[in-house]
């Protein structure tokens, strides 16, 4: 039996990894859930998010608060981007066949990552964790950096806010009708399409969020995008497609599943999650949370 | 447009490709074998994908299986590519009958998700069983097959194994094209395309839709498996690389953008793409930069991919003629 300590510190690390995945794959649900796109360019929206923090945290300077203006320009900077691209591009595919939409995101995918390229280059680059929360402290043996505790705070803050929007406001009523039916929300003299836009510019504007604030803990490398994206669809999947807390879930499980996989098999951690999704979505397909798609 | 039609495009092309080592240099050649197995690839995906119906965003794992099992068959075990390249056709089939059977069972994005899923299985295994494939180095030095044999041919005889080893790439994947357009052709191929147009119809006239979803899912893996075997060979090493999910999207915008309403369409596509691919990474190394724009700009002026184009074009000059 290993150490209880040890296994508290893995938990906990993959407690941590499973919110940044949240903050990424709640972005990726929203979307799918109401414009019904599985967007393959979430990854690089939350890339771009890593590299425009860096960015702006290089023009502030080692000034104590830029770290979180990085993180919110990077945001706002994702979500701009994405309001764009809905409105010249994505919107004219919608009435497509669905592998329209898929390559349509792909095609993004490959065109951000060259940018991100030619903008920021090739190497590995790297923001320090802000100030007021550089420091760690001991808890049941074991250090947990304060970084980690305000990720750990932030990722259920973040759903409690979204289920609150969702379920409380008269926006979150219309975002979760048009998951539904989105005709009907047209034909009560709901702007569908606006709302549409919206829902996209605040997917991103969470990508864009969630690369920011990765980049303290992870190094910002190319083909960060295409990893997260597929770690993300996992995510999605497992808690189900659409579905707010499902994604919450999924999150969680992916989190313990490869922290602990990597204790179990530690060469197949990797595989313990794909076949996690494949079961899925055998068993379930539209996931532990969602319900089954209106044909 | 019935002269386009009717003229014999799959035999034409099979002549010029056999030909390429004769008249053009070896990086010609080089590029023309990289063509041909990538189209037998693609027009592989298009049973699904044109035929059938089903996006599928995981073929990249039967290409991969395929590469696989030859290149280990091949270099580990000695095995004659006699037999070591059916048996890559069989083991995709086989692995594409165990994942289509839960794959068949979805639909829609459930379906191109859980292929995903398979794929990235086939993927982890590859990248992580150092003792079998090598990991993440993967499997360098595969041999040719002895092709000894065709130095003994007129005309041909005296050109290098590369070379050999391209004509025998174009005749063998000229027979699977043969055996691909007897297949669509034929009333399974009709069976096909119904359930493609409408899967409860099909159902209700008595189709067993999964079943033959399975059966093509399986002939179409099977024939991913096999241009992986080549692929293996031409490339002279197997790598995880040919299993990420990334290899299945190149594939599918291959065929998109040759057309996946055309038998020989994805092939077309395969020629374009690999073709401009090193055209271009002679000017500039931000090749997915312009592929991405190519595909932006194919799904919104072209959707129906360039033979899709070429096709409209040719139906509009007749038209006029007729006017």
């Amino acid at each position: 039996m290993p150490d209880p300590s040890f296994l508290f510190a893995q938990a906990l690390s993959g407690l941590t990894a499973a919110m940044f995945l949240f903050l990424i794959a709640s972005g990726l649900t929203l979307i799918f859930g109401v414009l019904r796109v599985l967007n393959f360019a979430h990854g690089s929206f939350y890339m771009l998010g890593a590299y425009m923090a860096f960015q702006v945290v290089r023009w502030l300077g080692r000034e104590p608060s830029s770290f979180w203006w990085a993180a919110l320009g990077a945001a706002v900077g994702v979500a701009v981007l994405g309001g764009v691209v809905e409105r010249l591009l994505l919107r004219h595919l919608y009435d497509k066949e669905e592998l329209y939409q898929l390559l349509f995101t792909y095609a993004l995918v490959l065109i951000l990552s060259d940018a991100a390229k030619v903008l920021w280059g090739t190497g590995q680059l790297s923001v320090s964790r802000p100030p007021g929360l550089a420091g760690a402290f001991r808890f049941f043996g074991t250090t947990i950096p304060y970084y980690n505790l305000f990720i750990l705070l932030l990722g259920p803050a973040i759903a409690l806010l979204f289920w609150l929007a969702l379920t409380r406001t008269r926006r979150g009523r219309f975002i979760r009708a048009a998951a539904l039916d989105r005709e009907m929300l047209g034909a009560l003299g709901v702007n569908v399409s606006g709302l549409y836009t919206g829902v996209f510019v605040l997917g991103s504007f969470l990508a864009g969020l969630g690369g920011a604030l990765v980049t303290p803990v992870k190094a910002i490398v190319p083909g960060m995008d295409v990893e997260i994206i597929v770690e993300a669809f996992i995510v999605v999947v497992i808690g189900g497609l659409g579905s707010f807390w499902g994604t919450f879930l999924g999150a969680l499980i992916y989190g313990q599943v490869l922290s602990f996989g990597i204790l179990i098999f530690p060469r197949f951690s990797i595989f313990s999650v794909f076949a996690l999704m494949a079961v899925v979505l055998i068993l379930r397909p539209w996931g532990l949370l969602g319900r089954p798609l209106k044909t | 447009m019935s002269a386009l039609r009717r003229a014999p495009w799959g035999l034409l092309a099979a002549v010029a490709a056999l030909a390429v080592p004769l008249v053009g240099s070896r990086f010609y050649t080089f590029v023309a074998t990289d063509v041909a197995i990538m189209a037998l690839f693609a027009v592989s995906l298009n049973l699904l994908l044109g035929y059938t119906g089903l996006v599928s965003f995981g073929h990249a794992a039967y290409f991969g299986v395929g590469a696989y099992t030859t290149g280990l068959l091949m270099k580990k075990a000695g095995v004659a590519f006699l037999l070591a390249f059916p048996a890559a056709g069989v083991l995709a089939g086989l692995c594409a009958l165990v994942f289509g059977f839960f794959c068949v069972r979805l639909t829609k994005i459930y379906f191109a998700m859980l292929t995903l899923a398979f794929a990235q299985i086939v993927w982890a295994i590859c990248f992580k069983w150092n003792d079998v494939t090598g990991g993440e180095q993967g499997m360098p030095e595969i041999p040719y097959p002895d092709l000894a044999w065709m130095e003994r041919l007129p005309v041909v005889g005296d050109l290098r194994t590369s070379d050999h080893f391209h004509l025998l790439t174009v005749v063998v994947v000229a027979l699977c094209f043969w055996l691909l357009r007897r297949i669509v052709g034929s009333p399974f191929g009709r069976i096909l395309t119904t359930i493609r147009e409408n899967p409860e119809r099909a159902e209700f006239i008595g189709v067993h839709v999964r079943r033959w979803e399975l059966l093509a899912f399986v002939l179409s893996g099977a024939f991913a498996g096999l241009a992986g075997a080549l692929f293996g060979i031409f490339n002279r090493g197997v790598f995880p690389d040919f299993v990420y999910w990334t290899k299945s999207s190149e594939v599918l915008i291959m065929t998109i953008l040759g057309g996946m309403g055309y038998f020989y369409g994805p092939a077309v596509g395969a020629l374009v793409l690999l073709v401009l691919n090193q055209q271009i990474t002679s000017y500039t190394e931000y090749w997915p930069f312009v592929l991405g724009t190519i595909l932006i700009v194919l799904l919104f002026a072209f959707p129906g991919g360039i033979v899709g184009a070429l096709d409209a074009g040719c139906r509009r000059l007749a038209g006029l003629r007729r006017a």
